[in-house]
């Protein structure tokens, strides 16, 4: 496993969530660990997600619908 | 963390191995016969005359040719996977098909010079059946266990024919696939594995979850999705192929599983039943950027020749699948089973008993 005195990484992905590697543990805001049986994980950084903190893929719902409405304008 | 002993759960049934299926036509007749002997040579293959994309006989051979390199079949000897006999009748399978997916998945329109990214969003963003909004709000009970059986030929091996590609990639597109591999192989967690999140949603729906239980039923569209995978991951030469396989799969994914188990849940399915598709909500949340981003872009900055090679695996991919969704659709509609043959294997008592009020 890692050692104890390698950082966590954080990664921001281009109209994505930031994913979180290493040896972290994440509080609510009572400070309850929210347990997790992943090595990396995905936070929700567009505030849709109905399972924050994680990331569910709800930023995609608005990039579709944006591209419904004007098809031929590119949203990327 | 708490230390105990082992808990794997005994999950039955464990050592199963699938029989071999029923012969669908002259193809797979020589080679089921062959199977069904010692090693050895095989007749000649026939010249395969259906349409390369979903022939029932070529697909159902293609399939029992890959399937030596994965579980196997009860009473065949294992030496035939690398028997040279069998690898020439599987080449004459396999050229037909990739000729057919090259000409229906031309990669030119999708490319925009050497952004790969660009070019699997925009594969990402083609427009097809609308299947899981169907499953979602539509789809009947019998409907719903259709898909789940037609899937079932690749989602009990979830994620074992990309993993063929590990030994054939280097740095940053070997570390995020591994990434992601890990992640479907249950992160240690044997339980966890998603081909067994699978097997425990079929147990849940009353459904046979034996491996390959239900191979008489699949109809060779839906086998062509799961050949498609294997002739990427066995063949080093379409790494690149599977890894867009791999990317586009996860970048379209989350949204898909959400729909279904808000679907399966409509139809009062309990969380036994609903936990596969509700695990790739946020599993494949995570597996979409690291596939798209490091996996495929990875690879693509390291050997950007293999560009076209990335996006032609995404476009077959998404292609055979969204043939598969309309294949679907065209037999619901006809009032047909999406199966070879109607799904008679459900002990509707047992499955109301399973079924949450």
């Amino acid at each position: 496993m890692r050692k104890p005195d390698s950082p966590v990484v954080i990664t921001e992905y281009r109209n994505g969530p930031l994913l979180v590697r290493g040896d972290f543990q994440l509080l609510d805001a009572d400070g309850q660990e929210i347990p997790t049986t992943r090595r990396t994980v995905a936070l929700c950084r567009c505030g849709r997600s109905s399972q924050k903190p994680w990331c569910d893929s709800s930023h995609k719902l608005v990039r579709q619908s944006r591209r419904a409405a004007s098809p031929s304008t590119s949203t990327d | 963390m708490s230390i105990t002993a082992d808990s794997s759960t005994p999950l039955s049934p464990e050592r199963w191995e699938p029989p071999l299926p029923h012969p669908r036509g002259p193809i797979s007749e020589v080679v089921l016969t062959a199977l069904s002997r010692d090693p050895g040579d095989l007749a000649a293959i026939p010249a395969p005359t259906g349409d390369p994309l979903s022939d029932d006989d070529l697909h159902l051979a293609l399939y029992l040719c890959y399937e030596l390199h994965y579980r196997g079949f009860a009473g065949v000897n294992p030496r035939w996977e690398w028997n040279p006999a069998l690898l020439a009748a599987r080449e004459r399978l396999e050229a037909p098909f990739e000729s057919a997916l090259r000409a229906a998945y031309p990669v030119d329109p999708l490319r925009e010079g050497e952004d790969v990214r660009a070019g699997l969003l925009r594969i990402a963003d083609l427009p097809g059946p609308a299947l899981s909004p169907y499953l979602r709000d539509k789809a009947t009970k019998e409907q719903f266990l259709e898909v789940i059986v037609l899937r079932s030929a690749y989602r009990l091996k979830e994620s074992d024919p990309h993993s063929f590609a590990i030994p054939r990639l280097e740095n940053k597109a070997k570390a995020a696939l591994v990434e992601i591999e890990y992640d479907e192989f249950g992160s240690g967690r044997a339980d966890q594995i998603h081909a067994v999140l699978y097997r425990d949603s079929m147990n849940a729906m009353g459904l046979d979850a034996r491996y390959g239980a239900y191979l008489d039923l699949v109809p060779g569209i839906a086998l062509a999705t799961v050949n498609v995978m294997s002739l990427f991951g066995l063949h080093r030469r379409f790494r690149a192929a599977a890894v867009g396989h791999l990317a586009i799969a996860e970048m379209t994914s989350a949204l898909s599983n959400k729909r279904q188990a808000d679907g399966l849940r409509r139809l009062g399915f309990d969380p036994i039943a609903t936990r596969f598709f509700d695990e790739h909500v946020i599993a494949d949340s995570v597996h979409d950027v690291i596939a798209l981003n490091d996996m495929a872009g990875g690879l693509a900055a390291q050997e950007p020749e293999l560009v076209d090679d990335i996006l032609f695996g995404a476009s077959a991919g998404t292609g055979l699948d969204h043939a598969l969704a309309r294949y679907i659709f065209d037999r619901w509609e006809s009032e047909r089973s999406s199966l070879r043959s109607a799904l008679g294997a459900v002990d509707s008592d047992s499955l109301e008993s399973r079924l949450t009020s």
